[in-house]
């Protein structure tokens, strides 16, 4: 590196230590905040993991209500035989491919929350996904996310929520704060080492006249500091476990490395795509359904080992379920209210939450909700967060009972 | 209030009315008023996008049972909306017209739709391009019977028997009046006088009468039998209106903060104007305000007047006519796919640490025909996730060639103690601090050519965060 330009002592130290790999700790993925308490403790040590199926998932061949006439007759060729159901109770039993989630089913692990929806839903996979990820209503349209007005809730600046992906979602994007994407530690810290922008950020540490310019160069800074920490922290732990193959399993062990590592982000959030199945279905959703459990098998052995599942809970979701009929080409169209997993080590109830989607009473071919997915949001905010859901989620919620 | 020299105001005119400007003219040495005067006059015809979309046959019921018909119609509507896609960022990178791009592509944020069918995505783009620069209520009456905006917001579901509000609610919302100034009660009668407002397969409006409700309705106010056009007309005569779009276009021409003083001024002239739109844009461009130091820089470029720009001063050429879509959802902003029906939130809402990586490494990849590569999530909408291929489905790489020739040929006098600040002049829109400058020195290799310096600093120059902002 050529000689550095530098104002002060005080820079030429901070570019020094820059230079030298000892990365400053970034003030948002800080262990300490302001007030000089650890991040994660804030909320009781406890983290969340968004687990998003992209597509709509099928949600009556994954949690399948087996007993019911009504399923066979609208799924002449789509339906799961009942004898290759794995059952679980009240009339429901999952899909044959997902073996491993009714392992941790069994072990008390899992809940599940039948008919999720909220009312006039939409079937663009777009849009809804744009209502599931700001928590807004059908008819109101939000620029921050969920997860994202949480963050600018914190007391203390800059925490973090990270995503394993190459581009931030929604959900994770605040008015303040917003999460970071990373899909690949290494890759990110790469992508963000160009020493000649390392330089011109740490000569920018002083205010700039043009307010624009001080919020770039923060950000800039922010992400640099947070790639440097994070390869710093990740440096050492590599998870021993055995995932399947496969990106999503991967992106999953890159969760519980980050967590086993010691980075105190409150959430993380990863997706598995290809869901939106209007043709031969059956084949398609099955082999996703085992990625599914599969993966979420080993992270939950995983973070078990590091004496770290009791404080995760992982949420499973999808934009909308399907129409409870099948279409002509062995598949199904876009429906409405769905099912929704909550898996952790400290669920005050496991099993099946509620009653099974009603197959009688339908809207147009469609399923009725019968939980507003903002009121499980809620729930996890002020039950498990120890956030406060009035300030962060529109409208009116109610919080589930015994659930967390 | 420091003045800016001409070079600067007029470069920060082209930025806000338009794509930046060119390196490889030579701009006119005009004054303010005469460029803001060709600016107008440059923009004045509204010729239509050409596209030659992929011939879809009209989907028939048997059609719709067919999985493979179905993929290949998804193709198709796919390959539709890279064209269009395409052919609109080259013409904000290349048309004279440049205001009307630029105010085209502000009613597209507007009158947000997330069509289906291209064939009725480039019908509507017409339709904005065709009164861009008009009347707003023109423009409003027009999008109003668009058949694409009809179908987004669910009117060809509106029948006297079973109202659908999608579009009224919208119409007041989002598109006129603004939250607050209507009641849920308009909102009803207003979706009442839509009724029967449709359009027919090849997609011309048509008004269905027998689905039409004739009976009396109470609109702001009002009582009467109004049909659509007398509620848009209801609509326009309130000048909160007025005072809706005004700020709307502020933040976007001007800036995100607002200056109610400067608003109320604009929003009453526009409106004593009949919503003169091209009277509205000059008011701003020739205002003594609109060149000072806390506009001129103050906006984060959008996605678009990233890439456009970028095209428009390097001459940039996608290898894959895919790349555009690709820079374009990787950072947030894809043409022809608004986020909703409100359109694009942007300034700050743009920017978080992956997009701005993200944007500070496009300039000087696609100057130095290097790759970019970004996993993308996927569209289900346009794009279903092929199963099988979906690991590789999401990885997108995105290469092009570029020119810096215009550049080097407007520097060439220049010497080189005097370069990075004339080089950083053409390319920032704000003034480049004294400690990056050195740094700059430092990277200039002492024995290179006089080209080679300029490639390289302005290489530097792109991947700063001051080039993000116009």
């Amino acid at each position: 590196m050529r000689a550095m330009a530098t104002n002060s002592r005080r820079e030429f130290i901070k570019m020094s230590a820059l230079a030298s790999g000892m990365l400053l700790v970034p003030n948002f993925l800080h262990g300490l905040d302001r007030s000089g308490l650890p991040l994660l403790a804030s909320s009781n040590g406890k983290r969340l993991v968004v687990v998003q199926l992209s597509g709509g998932n099928d949600g009556l061949n994954t949690v399948v209500p087996y007993q019911n006439d009504l399923y066979y007759k609208a799924r002449p060729t789509l339906a799961i035989p009942s004898r290759e159901v794995l059952t679980l109770e009240k009339g429901l039993g999952l899909n044959p491919a997902m073996e491993k989630m009714r392992l941790l089913y069994d072990q008390g692990y899992v809940s599940v929350l039948n008919s999720v929806g909220y009312p006039n839903p939409d079937r663009s996979h777009f849009r809804s996904m744009d209502i599931w990820h700001s928590a807004s209503a059908s008819d109101e349209y939000l620029s921050t996310g969920w997860l994202g007005r949480y963050l600018d809730s914190l007391p203390a600046a800059n925490h973090a929520a990270i995503e394993v992906d190459d581009t931030l979602s929604l959900a994770l994007k605040g008015a303040q704060y917003t999460g970071i994407a990373v899909q690949d530690v290494k890759r990110f810290f790469q992508a963000t080492n160009d020493q000649f922008l390392k330089q011109a950020a740490q000569a920018h540490a002083e205010e700039h006249a043009h307010h624009q310019v001080d919020y770039l160069y923060k950000t800039l800074i922010e992400t640099q500091q947070s790639a440097g920490y994070l390869q710093e922290k990740t440096k050492v732990y590599r998870s021993k476990k055995d995932y399947p193959n496969g990106e999503f399993a991967r992106h999953l062990k890159t969760i519980a490395e980050l967590i086993a590592s010691g980075v105190e982000s409150r959430v993380y959030y990863a997706s598995l795509t290809g869901f939106d199945t209007h043709v031969r279905q059956a084949g398609q959703q099955a082999s996703l359904l085992r990625e599914l459990s599969e993966g979420l098998y080993s992270f939950v052995d995983d973070l078990k080992q590091q004496q770290e599942f009791d404080n995760t809970v992982i949420m499973v979701f999808s934009e909308f379920g399907r129409r409870v009929a099948q279409n002509a080409s062995n598949g199904t169209d876009h429906g409405t209210a769905n099912n929704l997993f909550l898996i952790g080590g400290k669920l005050k109830q496991a099993g099946i939450y509620n009653e099974a989607p009603n197959l009688q009473d339908l809207d147009q071919g469609d399923l009725r909700y019968s939980i507003d997915f903002r009121n499980i949001y809620a729930t996890l905010l002020n039950n498990w967060l120890d956030g406060n859901a009035t300030s962060i989620i529109s409208g009116k919620t109610q919080l589930l009972t015994g659930l967390l | 209030m420091k003045t800016l020299a001409r070079e600067q105001k007029l470069q920060h005119l082209y930025w806000r009315a338009g794509f930046g400007i060119p390196f490889r003219n030579d701009q006119a040495r005009s004054g303010i008023k005469s460029a803001v005067r060709e600016l107008f006059k440059s923009s004045g015809q509204a010729a239509p996008l050409q596209v030659a979309l992929p011939h879809t046959e009209t989907t028939g019921q048997a059609d719709a049972q067919n999985a493979d018909m179905r993929q290949k119609r998804q193709r198709e509507r796919q390959q539709g909306f890279v064209l269009l896609n395409n052919a609109w960022l080259t013409q904000m990178a290349t048309s004279q017209a440049q205001l009307r791009e630029k105010m085209t592509l502000f009613w597209h944020g507007h009158f947000a739709c997330r069509l289906r069918e291209p064939r009725f995505a480039l019908l509507q783009h017409n339709t904005l391009r065709q009164h861009a620069l008009g009347k707003f209520p023109d423009l409003l009456l027009a999008i109003s019977k668009d058949p694409g905006m009809l179908q987004f917001l669910n009117n060809q579901q509106n029948r006297k028997q079973r109202p659908n509000e999608n579009f009224a609610r919208e119409l007041l919302e989002l598109f006129t009046l603004g939250r607050g100034h209507y009641t849920e009660q308009d909102i009803k009668e207003a979706a009442r006088a839509f009724t029967g407002w449709s359009y027919n397969p090849q997609g011309e409006f048509v008004f269905r009468a027998r689905q039409h409700d004739r009976g009396q309705k109470t609109f702001m106010g009002k009582r009467g039998n109004f049909n659509g056009e007398e509620i848009l007309q209801m609509i326009v005569e309130n000048p909160r209106t007025a005072e809706f779009l005004t700020s709307k276009l502020y933040a976007f021409f001007v800036s995100e903060v607002p200056n109610p003083e400067r608003i109320k001024a604009l929003s009453s002239y526009f409106y004593e104007t009949g919503y003169d739109i091209p009277k509205l844009l000059e008011k701003i461009f020739t205002a003594k305000w609109f060149y000072g130091t806390d506009v001129v820089g103050s906006k984060i470029k959008s996605p678009i007047e990233l890439l456009a720009g970028l095209q428009r001063q390097f001459d940039v050429r996608y290898t894959d006519s895919r790349s555009p879509l690709v820079l374009q959802r990787a950072l947030g902003q894809e043409l022809f796919r608004p986020t909703n029906v409100s359109g694009w939130a942007g300034g700050r809402n743009w920017i978080d640490s992956s997009t701005l990586a993200f944007r500070l490494r496009i300039g000087p990849a696609l100057l130095q025909d290097a790759a970019l590569e970004v996993n993308l999530k996927p569209d289900d909408d346009t794009e279903p996730t092929a199963p099988r291929k979906r690991r590789q489905d999401g990885l997108r790489t995105v290469r092009a060639k570029a020119s810096l020739s215009g550049l080097h040929q407007q520097l060439q006098n220049v010497k080189d103690r005097e370069l990075i600040e004339k080089l950083s002049q053409k390319l920032l829109q704000v003034p480049l601090q004294p400690e990056t400058a050195a740094l700059l020195t430092q990277h200039i290799p002492a024995g290179a050519t006089h080209d080679d310096k300029v490639t390289l600093l302005t290489l530097r120059l792109l991947s700063l965060p001051e080039y993000q902002l116009c």
